[in-house]
């Protein structure tokens, strides 16, 4: 007996928002990076369900260069991250407001 | 079969450790629910027999990028940025609404509606086309996608290289 897809797309789904309301709701720059692992955890799972209800193995490559991209933005984000804090002292994003218009 | 129980139990885990990574004051303990989610998706991937997958999360995800969180929280430090409340006076009350608008949407589809996630599904599920074994994945990353696979190598060392340039202290800033 095994799980319909429909079921993994309802749990991908629901994860993703969760990580889409952490990305609203946090001011803190680290934790907002966190949500968006969250959410792009989320689209690797519905890519992995689909390739398997599809029967393609295609799913799991996409989900491989997904990881790559991620891991690289995390990388780059974190030392911008760094950098920001070590001229302002801050990790909040709503005290980065010097392009305010 | 055991399919369903792990996914229910992996479910409930991987939702847990998502609302702690939103909920959490602590960005430590925001962490900690980022690996659990992580750990339990990747489960759920060995159950879908997406074998290397699951391999390469664990270790890419849950080894380097949270180990790479930890280590800018341990350098940024936890309680400077989480004392101060942040300043969200109508956000959350709109966001709440919405979140329980589409968490009941996606609730009722799935117990409930007649829709189809995954269109034009094969007429039955053949295990052995998606078992996710190193060879199987090669094949089509080396043939089909050899393209995409440089760009990324070239991604990758783009971004290594933006990071030390990014974090390179300079000692006398002009």
């Amino acid at each position: 007996m095994i799980v319909d897809a429909g079921w993994y797309m309802a749990l991908a789904s629901v994860l993703f928002f969760i990580g889409a309301i952490g990305l609203l709701l946090r001011r803190n720059a680290l934790v907002m990076f966190m949500s968006i692992e969250l959410m792009l955890n989320a689209v690797n799972l519905t890519l992995i369900s689909a390739g398997r209800a599809l029967n393609d193995i295609n799913g799991q490559v996409a989900v491989f260069f997904i990881l790559v991209v991620a891991a690289a933005e995390v990388v780059v984000g974190l030392a911008i991250i760094v950098a920001i804090f070590r001229r302002r002292a801050t990790a909040s994003v709503d005290e980065l407001n010097e392009l305010r218009g | 079969m055991a399919e369903p129980i792990i996914f229910v139990l992996m479910a409930l885990a991987a939702i847990a450790g998502a609302v702690t990574v939103v909920v959490a004051r602590n960005p430590v303990y925001s962490a900690m629910g980022l690996l659990g989610a992580l750990f339990s998706v990747a489960v759920l991937y060995v159950v879908q027999l997406a074998h290397l997958v699951a391999a390469v999360q664990v270790i890419v995800y849950a080894g380097a990028v949270l180990t790479l969180f930890l280590f800018v929280i341990m350098l940024i430090g936890v309680d400077k940025s989480e004392t101060r409340d942040e300043k969200l006076p109508f956000q959350r009350a709109v966001v709440g609404g919405i979140a329980g608008v589409v968490i009941l949407l996606v609730g009722a589809l799935t117990l409930f509606g007649d829709f189809v996630w995954v269109p034009a599904a094969a007429p039955a599920l053949n295990p052995d086309a998606t078992n996710g074994t190193v060879q199987a994945i090669a094949e089509p990353m080396f043939t089909d996608w050899v393209l995409a696979f440089e760009a990324t190598a070239l991604l990758l060392t783009i971004a290594a290289a933006g990071a030390i340039a990014l974090a390179h202290h300079r000692r006398s800033p002009t």
